[in-house]
């Protein structure tokens, strides 16, 4: 059993999607996150097993890899690729409740702003990493951010931007979900984004990289 | 048509100009509007920024056409006026430019990624030659293909203009990370991979802007160099990383003299035409082209 988890989390690190893909050129021929997921759980290993011990631990190795730059958007992108390969199987299970998220996570990148690459990168980790994402979109404005918080009372708040003149944005959502819902965390992050104007502008964290806005609300969180 | 390439080689640096959004957001373009329909809506703003920078000595003045392929108009919902945006683009530069200045259309990247089907090979070709096809109509002498971080985009992009127009290339690519090995870009790119791989499209210009501030940006040149010893380089690095001013607004570190006092050592690098991207203005224009022309002077007496 040990064994086919830690085969999902190699899948899932190098992106080997299922038995038909030829991507990465040493896996060709070999079973994939599809395949392989589909087996565990017909073995009789438990969803929860499945998706902390097989899809975490495969996204958490390279979006850890990620963060140190030593790889890159391309390989985080066919990681996620294997990991959504994965959580098809496990879908059912969330929805029956039998499997259970880490928490809920609203993402999206803020008002005026149409760039997606980034918050994508954030959602995929995320969900890797056995949270439920609601992804807003783009160019998100405040109301909706705080519709989503009523729909999803207790979740997480992500801000994307990447641009300097949308960045600005972020200010007035993170304000206004601070005054409706003072026990929410809220990250930011963006190409353009420091820490230091994450503090100024009141978010809990800045996450420089996917990883990092992972591992703030395990910390923060759990 | 002029050549930037003839220019360098007769005055071995050029001064190109500086950020152009802060510019139109300063004059009322609103979060979430097209920049590029200013072109035809606030022709003067987009004039007077052109101004501005001939003003303060440019010798390459750029177009408010970055975001102008159809692919990145489209979800303003001006996917059909790419040729009539990016043609007035290139004839409100011109207009200030004379037949003195270059113009040097911007053309930036889509935000589309092939690799993860986006996208498709043709679409992004039909978009890029039909933006460059514009661009040269209304009288532009070259095209940047700029802020890139995906080598098949780029690739795709530099030979959009190259077949279907008789404009100069420049290549300009955004690194932004730091590895054992170098710097890259976003998707991974290393500098000699990217050198390489747009030489062999046919760039005529290779360079790098965005993200990095001129003190990263000399390690970037000195890499670019030693990867294409023979053709221009562009630079244009940002001014420094954005903090929040006191009014919720956002300021840069980068003073104009601070930037223009690292032109000598880009130029040692192997810079040939020096701008700025993000957070520069005339100021920083007006600096790094005194400070070009003294590193022309004292070379001369030397």
């Amino acid at each position: 059993m040990d064994d086919i988890l830690q085969r999902i989390a190699t899948c899932i690190e190098r992106g080997k999607v299922n038995a038909t893909s030829p991507y990465p050129p040493d896996l060709k021929g070999q079973d994939g996150a599809h395949e392989l997921t589909k087996a565990a759980l017909e073995m009789g290993v438990s969803p929860s097993e499945v998706l902390a011990q097989g899809l975490v631990v495969g996204m958490n190795s390279i979006g850890r890899k990620f963060s140190e730059n030593k790889v890159f958007v391309p390989d985080l992108l066919m990681a996620s690729k294997a990991m959504q390969a994965a959580m098809v199987h496990l879908k059912p299970f969330f929805e029956s409740g039998e499997a259970k998220h880490r928490g809920t996570f609203i993402i999206g990148t803020v008002q005026g702003d149409l760039h997606d690459i980034g918050k994508n990168l954030v959602s995929m980790v995320m969900e890797g990493g056995g949270w439920e994402v609601i992804d807003l979109g783009v160019d998100v404005s405040t109301e909706k951010f705080l519709d989503a918080l009523k729909s999803h009372p207790g979740s997480a708040v992500g801000l994307s931007a990447l641009l300097t003149t949308t960045m600005v944005n972020m200010e007035k959502t993170v304000a206004a979900v601070r005054t409706q819902h003072p026990d929410t965390k809220i990250i930011v992050g963006g190409a353009p984004l420091t820490a230091e104007y994450a503090k100024k502008i009141g978010a809990d964290a800045y996450a420089p990289d996917p990883q990092g806005a992972l591992d703030y609300l395990v910390g923060a969180v759990a | 048509m002029k050549s930037i390439r003839d220019d360098i080689a007769r005055k071995g640096i050029l001064v190109s100009d500086g950020g152009w959004g802060t510019f139109l957001v300063a004059a009322g373009l609103g979060a979430g509007e097209c920049p590029e329909l200013w072109n035809v809506e606030h022709p003067d703003v987009v004039r007077n920024i052109a101004k501005s920078y001939a003003d303060a000595g440019a010798d390459i003045i750029m177009t408010n056409s970055f975001g102008g392929s159809r692919i990145t108009l489209e979800p303003h919902g001006l996917a059909r006026r790419a040729p009539e945006l990016n043609e007035a683009a290139a004839r409100l530069s011109r207009e200030i430019a004379g037949n003195t200045l270059h113009v040097l259309a911007s053309m930036g990247p889509t935000g589309k990624l092939l690799m993860m089907g986006d996208v498709a090979e043709e679409q992004l070709y039909e978009a890029f030659a039909e933006q460059a096809i514009a661009l040269e109509r209304g009288g532009a002498d070259a095209c940047s293909v700029e802020t890139m971080a995906a080598l098949d985009e780029a690739a795709i992009a530099v030979r959009a203009v190259k077949e279907n127009t008789a404009l100069e290339v420049v290549a300009s690519f955004t690194f932004n990370m730091r590895t054992d090995t170098g710097y890259r870009t976003m998707m991974g790119v290393s500098i000699a991979d990217m050198a390489a791989g747009m030489l062999n499209e046919g760039a005529d210009i290779l360079g790098a802007n965005c993200s990095l501030g001129p003190v990263e940006m000399i390690e970037v040149i000195r890499d670019l160099r030693a990867a294409a010893p023979a053709v221009p380089i562009l630079v244009h690095p940002n001014a420094g990383m954005p903090h929040r001013a006191d009014d919720g607004g956002i300021t840069y570190p980068e003073t104009p003299q601070m930037m223009a006092s690292r032109v000598p050592e880009l130029i040692k690098a192997g810079a040939n035409i020096i701008g700025g991207c993000c957070g520069t203005g005339p100021d920083h224009i007006r600096a790094i082209a005194a400070a070009v022309r003294d590193g022309l002077h004292s070379a001369g007496k030397s």
